[in-house]
């Protein structure tokens, strides 16, 4: 339970983080703004990757829903980032 | 090693901050997303030095074969259909969290542990998040790719909306109270929020949309908080609300932007009336005879002795992909010695920021850019101001008549402007479905055309002055 609570802190305190750091962006970058966070959503990867590699004593559902898993998050992660890198490098280059 | 593990998800999620600090500004900006892609690779990682793996072989097909899917959506995405593929990418995670918290469930059941109720609670916000992202953000897509059209059945789906969300709670207290000896139960649950998603998306109308990705894309984020709590993993907790602060605070300024409050987007689909579609009717009514019509020869000579000239771009530019032929004809008329700049609302394109982007893709400098309270007050002194395909975001309306239903809607002052020039295929309504008084100003021109078509003659006209 304690360490519920430490996660929920930890919980409350990162949004607030978020907050301040997203207020910052300006209008110009919120879509790659967007597509970028939506890259590190797929954070979700580490808990594919335990579902996906842990086989042992998991039944072939379970393990069948961390394919799924896995490749859904990769297609996140790889996805977000390139594109976002994709439209970031139009703005570096200066008209 | 735990320690270790546990100190790489730290440096994760710093650099993920970091990352994020350095999309504060568009000089630091790539730099930024290539740090957090190192922290993704980081993370990454330390998840495949945990004990826990013992086979691999999964784990390398899932990730080669969704690398390849991301590498070929992330190549071929045209910049006019980002919107669409923010939204499908929201869907795609929360679809990897639904698919997490459901196995998790799974090889707990299998091993026969007995889960404390926190941690029920945490698995069943994991799959509800993930569930209500996957399918909401699925319904998102084929309304903006227009396969599906503005529900005539709100009522119903709000109530489809209701029951299921009746059933949720119900499944869920009895997951949390016995969930191992009830196998049917995590089915039930995952089929209840699934359809939960698509009732509360389908009645939102096609104009919302932006909206509505804006706030799935905070639900995805707040999907991976909910997978931390279920792993008892903080990097993956302070990743996901990153991203979900991010996702409200975007859902924050599209409905600042829109003069919509986010209550009333997501039910508005059933509380109000469809009252836009009379007025639309009478729009030949409101236009006839008063609008002057002029052709790109004329707005060329007009350009011509034009020192501030402001260039108003709205979806209709994009769809014309006429953002090239914009800057052809701002190079043309900066070389001339005018000056330059694009007013860009919050809600231009079709969610925040997206104007910019195409622009951007089009050359022009960011610093011309200039986002509309900065554009605003310089407005009455532009000699032209030349709407590309905007509507709503140009509607004297919003500020001059309480009774339009688009009252109170910040938008671009560009009836200020000396002389208008309206761009645009027809006299046709936007988003709101109501007639735009810009039109008929007394200072204001009509060139009916395609955007591209339009900028491409003057351009050349101007040439030949």
């Amino acid at each position: 339970m304690d360490l519920l609570v430490l996660s929920f802190t930890i919980f409350i305190l990162a949004l607030f983080v978020g907050v301040e750091l997203i207020n910052k962006v300006p209008p110009t970058l919120h879509t790659p703004l967007m597509s970028g966070t939506n890259a590190i959503s797929g954070i979700v990867i580490v808990g594919a990757i335990f579902s996906a590699g842990s086989s042992e004593v998991s039944p072939t559902l379970a393990h069948a829903l961390g394919f799924i898993a896995v490749t859904l998050a990769s297609i996140n992660i790889v996805a977000g980032f390139l594109v976002t890198d994709r439209m970031l490098n139009m703005f570096k280059r200066k008209g | 090693m735990f320690a270790l593990i546990n100190l790489s998800y730290l440096t994760a999620a710093v650099c993920f901050i970091l990352g994020i600090k350095g999309m504060t500004k568009p000089a630091t900006a790539v730099r930024g997303n290539q740090l957090a892609a190192t922290g993704m690779l980081v993370a990454v990682v330390a998840a495949l030095m945990h004990q826990q793996i013992v086979g691999y072989e999964t784990i390398i097909a899932g990730m080669l074969l969704g690398g390849g899917i991301g590498v070929w959506l992330a190549r071929r995405t045209a910049m006019t259909a980002m919107p669409e593929l923010v939204a499908s990418l929201n869907g795609i995670g929360g679809g990897a969290s639904l698919a997490v918290a459901s196995s998790t469930w799974l090889n707990t059941s299998a091993a026969g542990t007995v889960p404390g109720t926190a941690w029920s609670i945490a698995i069943i916000a994991s799959i509800a998040i993930g569930a209500i992202t996957l399918t909401g953000s699925t319904v998102a897509v084929l309304k903006l790719r227009g396969n599906l059209g503005d529900s005539r059945r709100a009522r119903q789906w709000q109530g489809v909306t209701l029951l299921c969300l009746l059933g949720v709670v119900a499944a869920a207290a009895v997951f949390v109270s016995s969930a191992l000896e009830c196998p049917l139960i995590l089915p039930v649950l995952v089929g209840l929020c699934l359809l939960l998603g698509i009732g509360l998306v389908q009645p939102i109308g096609g104009a919302d949309m932006p909206v509505v990705v804006a706030l799935l894309n905070a639900y995805s984020g707040l999907a991976g908080a909910a997978t931390g709590f279920v792993l008892q993993n903080q990097g993956l907790i302070i990743t996901g609300s990153l991203v979900g602060a991010s996702g409200l605070i975007l859902t924050a300024v599209m409905c600042k932007a829109m003069n919509r409050s986010l209550p009333n987007v997501l039910f508005g689909g059933a509380l109000g009336g469809n009252d836009a579609t009379a007025t639309a009717d009478n729009s030949d009514e409101f236009y006839a005879g008063k609008v002057k019509y002029s052709s790109a020869d004329e707005l060329a000579m007009l350009l011509d002795g034009a020192r501030k000239v402001v260039m108003v771009p709205g979806y209709g530019l994009a769809v014309a992909q006429a953002q090239h032929a914009v800057k052809e004809l701002a190079s043309q008329l900066e070389a001339r010695g005018a000056s330059v700049s694009y007013a860009i609302h919050p809600v231009a394109g079709r969610m925040p920021g997206h104007m910019n982007v195409l622009l951007a893709e089009a050359e022009i400098s960011y610093d011309q850019l200039k986002d509309m309270d900065a554009i605003n007050p310089e407005l009455p002194q532009a000699d032209v101001a030349i709407v590309l395909g905007a509507n709503d975001v140009v509607n004297p309306a919003a500020a001059e008549e309480p009774s339009s239903p688009i009252y109170g809607m910040p938008i671009l002052d560009v009836h200020k402007a000396k002389t208008v020039v309206v761009v645009k295929r027809s006299l046709s309504p936007g988003f709101a479905g109501i007639p735009n008084s810009l039109f008929i100003r007394d200072n204001s021109l009509m060139v009916k055309g395609d955007a591209k078509e339009v900028l491409q003659a003057t351009t050349s006209a101007i040439k030949e002055l």
